[in-house]
């Protein structure tokens, strides 16, 4: 047999191709299951860090922390709607209205958190993360990034302790979004992150994604953060009734 | 092709020669600190060992695997596209060793990133495929192909062993400085050794090390 030839040459690389692609479908498949189990963790891993816990067993601690899972869609929880079904791809990009919004409820040592998964764009592709808010449901208590390609050093900076550290304390809502500003220089005011140099369009990223992102929950935090806030006194739903 | 066969029958499985096979490449013939070859991802995942050794043992499994592969179909492969079905064969051993990672130490997978995919590139499998499997059986190509990725990986490990312990006073994310109380006496980590130059630095001095420890090695005048 002439290995050379026109025809076995064609032979030879169709049938190495298919099976090479049989071989690699099998594996994708088999190995799929335990894949998504890992990024299911890591998600739930990623929920607790943004209320600074972290463990070794994350699973075990998301099911005794996180007491609420719920999806707002137009300020008002979903019935029977989970979170983890909510494609975040899908739902930053569709109106404000029509918004499957997922939020998270955390109880851990006696205080409440509110935690609201982000997903936006940053300069090469997705960037994304959980930001958690106080009792209050106003000021930010933790946040954590993640990103899928920015450049390291520059961009990919976000998921560092210098990024996210400086949220702890800013506040994102008064009676409406008042928003974060990613910016150049001073960053002191409650409504002001020092952003990374270098990393300008992942850092005007982050505000967007903050800004698309956290407006949905504004209502459904205002009214639920004063009924549910100990000092709240009765006064209070009034006075949440008229914001609404 | 069929005397050569018939020799090597005879030929005991660890004879001299086949010990040769996987030896040679821990020192005479060292695929980075020789060959200058993967040198790329010898910077780049360095920076601790835990992420070093799972690279190691994955160009190892690539490379034996890929030998052992191509070796088998070294008589059926067309000559004019056998550097494509090479990197067919590599690119598809590639990916299954991705996916394997992913499905069973997600966070190493997530610090070797794109690198797990530049295995394809490492001029080291694909050279030991081309210089060596094309021409030799399935057991000698087997053996060569586990020589040159241990000794690639060993490289790795060597140079993220001191990359670990001086920029971040841990080994295998063990605070070995730490237990030592050597921050007591005043020492800092070094920040620098965290940086890829460091990586290309350290290799440097495995290199002069073995050069001058190794007779043939030395370049005559």
């Amino acid at each position: 047999m002439n290995v050379n030839s026109n025809s076995y040459t064609y032979g030879f690389a169709i049938a190495l191709v298919v099976l090479v692609a049989a071989a690699l479908s099998i594996a994708a498949t088999s190995l799929k299951p335990m894949q998504d189990a890992n990024v299911a963790l890591e998600k739930k891993s990623d929920i607790l860090s943004s209320i600074g816990l972290t463990s070794e067993d994350p699973a075990a601690l998301y099911a005794e922390v996180i007491t609420e899972q719920l999806v707002l869609k137009n300020g008002q929880v979903v019935e029977g709607a989970s979170p983890d079904a909510v494609d975040m791809a899908v739902s930053v990009a569709s109106a404000e209205a029509e918004r499957e919004a997922p939020l998270y409820v955390a109880q851990s040592e006696g205080k409440t958190y509110y935690i609201i998964p982000v997903r936006g764009k940053g300069l090469w592709g997705p960037i994304w993360g959980y930001i958690s808010l106080n009792e209050d449901g106003k000021s930010v208590f933790g946040a954590t990034f993640g990103h899928k390609s920015e450049t390291p050093g520059l961009g990919a900076e976000i998921t560092t302790e210098f990024f996210t550290g400086q949220f702890p304390g800013k506040v994102v809502y008064s009676d409406a979004y008042t928003g974060i500003e990613v910016r150049k220089g001073d960053a002191s005011g409650d409504q002001q992150v020092d952003g990374i140099s270098g990393g300008t369009i992942t850092s005007v990223g982050v505000q967007a994604m903050l800004e698309n992102c956290l407006k949905p929950y504004q209502a459904y935090l205002q009214s639920r953060g004063a009924v549910t806030a100990p000092a709240a006194a009765p006064a209070d739903t009034t006075q949440t009734v008229a914001v609404l | 092709m069929s005397t050569e066969v018939k020799n090597q029958e005879k030929e005991a499985l660890f004879s001299k020669k086949n010990r040769r096979l996987f030896v040679d490449p821990f020192n005479e013939n060292n695929p980075i600190t020789v060959q200058v070859l993967g040198i790329c991802s010898a910077l780049a995942i360095t920076v601790k060992l835990k992420p070093a050794l799972v690279m190691g043992l994955s160009v190892m499994v690539v490379t034996a695997a890929a030998n052992v592969i191509t070796s088998l179909m070294r008589n059926l492969i067309p000559n004019r596209i056998r550097i494509i079905v090479q990197l067919v064969v590599v690119a598809a051993l590639v990916i299954l060793v991705d996916q394997v990672l992913k499905a069973f130490v997600y966070d190493i997978s997530k610090q070797l990133s794109v690198f797990v995919g530049l295995i394809i590139t490492n001029c080291i499998i694909m050279g030991r495929i081309e210089a060596f499997s094309l021409g030799n059986t399935p057991w000698k190509s087997f053996l060569d192909g586990v020589g040159n990725g241990a000794a690639y990986g060993m490289i790795l490990i060597i140079v993220a062993f001191f990359r670990e312990l001086l920029g971040s006073g841990t080994l295998f994310d063990y605070p070995v400085l730490e237990a030592l109380g050597v921050y007591e006496l005043g020492y800092k980590n070094n920040g620098m050794m965290l940086l890829p130059p460091m990586a290309l630095i350290v290799v440097a001095l495995i290199i002069w090390v073995q050069r001058s420890k190794t007779p043939s090695l030395i370049e005559k005048e």
